[in-house]
């Protein structure tokens, strides 16, 4: 059980509050049907599901209910960073 | 080592103070093997048993960054049952099943197997469609199954709340009487003894760092305790495989999550058979030992981290307590998590890789124990023969791309 900030709401709430929505950057192909099976196979079910320093994603689902971007840990559950998308990640 | 397990030997260690022999002996890693297993779960051992028993394959080593039964073999809530909807599905853990039935024998170790019946309860109009439905498809593929109705379940554990007032009341369940426990962390030092026996070196603290891939075949393993080389690599380490398949630079259709569970105060036998709700979401049975064994349900974020968010633990012990109020006093004495790996289909993944010489018995997800002695065994005979195992067959990683998920997914009653 972790506390997470909404980047909208600009408030920290229970994690109760929120819903994992994934891993964060797994963009469509931009022309699915010009694609091998593979490279859907890749898209739709394959996943980095990295040990450590990780992007996904949330929603706020009983807030604001947007999706926005987390970076969390995957060892220590601690949060690093939260972004809302498009914004500059970099730093 | 103790060469077998026997009256003769239990009297004679009896009668001399309790002199036995180690189980299994702490070896030292060799610089090459014939096949290497990552991973001295279950499963793992399983399958370098089955290797050295059945496919003629002796030079063997069983990598475990940790101790034998000290990972998710462990951790679970030993529930085993074949009742699976999908003809894929359940032939593989009715095969299983048919292991469990014999496995304290032929491994010379009591692993306590005890087949004392597993209720899936329906609580819904739609939960009894899915259940009557699961239990013809069982019954077609020659596993035992049955449809009772609330009233039966209420002669048979009488501290069940069968009651109409209940949230979400009990309408009956599928009974497989075949189903039942064993106790896991025997499970783990009985295939671990009986595979050292057969010449199986099992290497406990050592962990893999590294996976040696050369012009698309496998070549060995980098290790905490030095480098040992294979051409054949079988790679069994649950919540971990993603990280294994990475140092290979491989990538799987699955994700980690957390799964816990929780056992009581040791009590006099009140629950003599297994209940689980998929519905409510709680399973539970009661060991030899007598503490309520309580399983709960995943995280939804990935974690590596062996434990979750307590709401998870509390909505399962609500659960429990709707179905049994006279519990509402027990007091909990422990609570774990593990970390297992789910796939999308909810089904595992047994299957070779692009590399040569690399197999991957993974995806097990939520109920890998039940699976033990039948994993083990397909994932054997596939890494012997460079081909999949009949049974193993369906459950290739081309799934995926192929689009012939098995959809076993709420479908066969699971709570895992």
């Amino acid at each position: 059980m972790f506390l997470i900030h909404c980047p909208y709401c600009n408030e920290e709430r229970e994690q109760e509050e929120f819903s994992p929505a994934g891993e964060a950057f797994i963009a469509r192909p931009e022309a699915p049907e010009d694609i091998s099976d593979e490279a859907w196979a890749d898209y739709v079910f394959y996943r980095t599901n990295h040990k450590g320093d990780h992007w996904e994603q949330w929603v706020h689902s009983n807030g604001c209910r947007k999706y926005f971007m987390v970076e969390r840990s995957t060892i220590t559950h601690e949060i690093l960073k939260v972004a809302a998308f498009g914004a500059d990640i970099s730093e | 080592m103790q060469k077998k397990y026997s009256w003769y030997s239990l009297l004679k260690a009896g009668l001399s103070g309790q002199d036995w022999d180690q189980a299994i002996p702490l070896v030292e890693p060799k610089s090459k093997y014939d096949v290497i297993i990552i991973g001295g779960g279950g499963h793992g051992l399983a399958t370098a048993y089955y290797l050295a028993k059945e496919c003629g394959i002796t030079n063997i080593a069983v990598v475990e960054k940790g101790y034998i039964g000290g990972g998710n073999t462990a951790r679970n809530t030993t529930i085993i049952r074949s009742n699976y909807l999908r003809d894929e599905a359940s032939s593989l853990y009715e095969h299983s099943m048919q292991l469990w039935e014999g496995i304290s024998e032929d491994l010379n170790f009591n692993v306590m197997f005890s087949q004392r019946g597993v209720y899936n309860l329906g609580h819904t109009l739609q939960d009894m469609r899915d259940i009557e439905r699961r239990v013809n498809a069982n019954m077609l593929n020659g596993v035992d199954a049955q449809v009772v109705t609330a009233k039966e379940i209420k002669e048979q554990i009488p501290i069940i709340n069968t009651s109409q007032n209940a949230r979400y009341p009990i309408m009956g369940s599928s009974y497989q009487p075949r189903g039942g426990v064993a106790r896991h962390d025997g499970v783990a030092w009985g295939f671990a003894r009986a595979a050292a026996m057969l010449g199986v070196d099992i290497i406990q603290d050592c962990e893999v760092i590294g996976i040696e891939v050369e012009e698309g075949r496998v070549k060995g393993v980098n290790t905490t305790r030095g480098d040992i080389m294979a051409d054949r690599i079988g790679c069994v380490s649950a919540g971990h495989s993603s990280v294994i398949a990475k140092m290979a630079g491989l990538r799987l259709p699955v994700e980690s999550h957390p799964l816990q569970a929780f056992v009581s105060e040791a009590m006099k036998p009140v629950l003599h058979t297994v209940v689980m709700s998929n519905a409510v979401h709680g399973y539970i049975s009661q060991s030899d030992k007598g503490d309520l064994v309580i399983g709960a349900g995943i995280d939804g974020y990935s974690s590596y981290a062996q434990r979750g968010a307590s709401r998870i633990i509390e909505h399962s012990a609500a659960a429990i307590l709707e179905m049994f109020p006279i519990f509402s006093r027990v007091r909990m004495n422990r609570q774990w998590g593990g970390i297992v790996d789910v796939c999308p289909d909810a089904c595992p993944i047994i299957s070779p890789t692009k590399i040569q010489g690399l197999y991957f018995n993974c995806g097990w997800g939520t109920g890998g124990f039940k699976a033990t002695p039948g994993s083990g065994h397909v994932f054997a005979h596939t890494i012997a023969q460079d081909k999949q195992h009949p049974l193993a067959k369906p459950f290739h990683l081309d799934r995926f791309t192929t689009g012939a998920l098995i959809d076993e997914h709420g479908a066969a009653g699971v709570a895992h």
